[in-house]
């Protein structure tokens, strides 16, 4: 059984290896299947729309390549994209160490800082110490899971964990939680809508710790595939040095602040 | 396979498995105390009693599970910043609690299925028993007591094991709303460590076991009123 699988495997590579210098039949782009505005959200249509899926259509272009979006669980997206259900994680997913043991990263296409909202009380202070006692909510298998688990529920906080973002800010208005971790970008936007504004606030960004918090968001890839890798890496800086980033980016003014850039 | 996660998670899976038992023995307990009158006022009650117990499982039973859980936690959920005060009341431990939620509706889910179950149940009863009570001078409430309730339940008990099996496969469903039941748990696990098949080969083992408990004690219940017909 497992002898055999490595021959399937072995062989897939090979094949794969080969194929590398011509071009594929389409590259599927997973995305996890939730509203994560302002990157990837669906508008009323159901279209992807968003910062990511601009992003997306540039590096396609630059490649010459078509694309397609395969919608998946977020909790299940490292698995899907090993059972080549689609061939690259596209879905604002930062590269750590803890994901770089079982799936390979290409450089990173954005970076955020990592914020905490509470409840409008004027209450600023977001150390470990101080938020004892209380609930913070959080998307589970984020890198602020991890980093509530590892710095506030280890000083005696509590934390609830939800399977989309949209589904943390829901139960932050409503109070269940008293903060809701999260990337900068995502919760910026939340706190424009008419129920951000009426129940939170931003405390401000955690402490870092690179080792969780990581080293900004890439596409996710099967480790064999080094090809394609190379690829994205490739369209990603030509897109620098001719500054669609920029471009993309100012058709997101709220977004332009919050998040930091590839250089070229 | 690769099992070395056990010894890491056992303590969560131990926690989840005993969360999922709260859930199916307090939503069973709640939803029959609620499914007798409301199977009794549809066999038996005035109209002004029956039309609402009817509508109550019509309406329970035409809507998914998983629509009614999130109706009451993200629905009044989306209530609560109009009442500020409620966060300073004595409620707001069990109203923020997702337990709570899943409670209720698992209850009232229950209810409305098994509602409809003992409004059969009650109307089975051979008349001439009923009947048979009264002649003997029987009061109502003895004939219920004595008579027609626990010979309802007889007829239907295979009906309610078979619905409690179900009950149970439906509290899964309590993880959306954050609470770490058995699914949750392994939902942690699967999360966490990147396996797939092992947790979820594993939870599904864990609620066989429940079942075919669950199936032996209502086996032994059915042999405790024996019946002859």
């Amino acid at each position: 059984m497992k002898f055999s699988r490595r021959v399937v495997f072995a062989a897939a590579a090979v094949a794969m290896m080969a194929s590398a210098g011509s071009a594929m039949a389409e590259i599927r782009f997973g995305v996890a299947a939730e509203p994560y505005p302002p990157f990837t959200s669906k508008d009323a249509s159901g279209k992807w729309v968003g910062w990511e899926v601009d992003l997306m259509d540039a590096v396609c272009a630059e490649l010459k390549e078509k694309c397609s979006i395969v919608e998946v669980a977020w909790d299940g997206i490292i698995p899907a994209l090993q059972a080549k259900q689609f061939d690259l994680i596209w879905s604002s997913m930062t590269i750590t160490d803890e994901r770089k043991q079982t799936i390979d990263f290409t450089n990173f296409y954005y970076d955020t800082p990592t914020v905490l909202i509470g409840a409008k009380n004027g209450d600023m202070d977001i150390t470990p110490e101080h938020l004892k006692g209380k609930v913070i909510g959080a998307q589970v298998s984020t890198i602020h899971q991890k980093y509530v688990e590892a710095h506030y529920v280890a000083a005696g906080a509590e934390i609830k964990t939800y399977q989309t973002q949209d589904e943390v800010n829901q139960d932050m208005a409503a109070g269940r939680i008293d903060y809701d971790q999260a990337d900068g970008a995502a919760l910026d936007a939340f706190l424009k809508t008419d129920q951000g504004k009426a129940c939170c606030e931003l405390k401000g960004q955690v402490a870092d710790d690179p080792h969780i918090l990581g080293a900004g968001v890439g596409a996710g890839v099967r480790k064999e595939d080094t090809a394609l890798r190379d690829r994205i890496n490739g369209a990603l800086a030509a897109l620098a040095k001719a500054g669609k980033f920029q471009e993309i980016t100012a058709k997101y003014p709220d977004l332009a602040p919050q998040i930091v850039l590839p250089k070229p | 396979m690769d099992w070395s996660w056990l010894l890491v998670y056992y303590p969560q899976l131990l926690h989840g498995l005993w969360i999922t038992l709260a859930l199916l023995v307090l939503s069973v307990f709640f939803g029959m105390l609620m499914a007798v009158p409301i199977g009794f006022a549809q066999a038996a009650g005035p109209r002004w009693l029956a039309w609402p117990a009817k509508a109550f499982c019509t309406f329970i039973r035409g809507t998914p599970l998983l629509v009614q859980i999130w109706f009451f936690y993200y629905g009044l959920g989306i209530l609560f910043p109009l009442i500020p005060e409620l966060r300073t009341s004595f409620l707001w431990p069990v109203l923020r609690e997702g337990f709570f939620y899943a409670v209720v509706a698992f209850s009232l889910s229950y209810a409305g299925y098994e509602g409809e179950v003992m409004r059969g149940a009650f109307l089975g009863v051979p008349k001439g028993e009923i009947e048979a009570a009264r002649a003997i001078g029987m009061s109502p409430f003895t004939l219920v007591r004595r008579i027609w309730f626990p010979r309802a339940v007889r007829l239907v008990l295979p009906t309610l094991a078979g619905e409690t099996v179900g009950q149970l496969k439906a509290t899964p469903l309590a993880f959306t709303i954050t609470v770490m039941d058995l699914m949750g748990a392994t939902n942690m696990i699967r999360q966490n460590t990147y396996r797939t098949y092992e947790p979820l080969m594993l939870v599904a083992l864990f609620y066989m076991i429940i079942t075919f408990i669950m199936v032996l004690g209502f086996n032994w219940l059915e042999r405790l009123v024996p019946q002859k017909r």
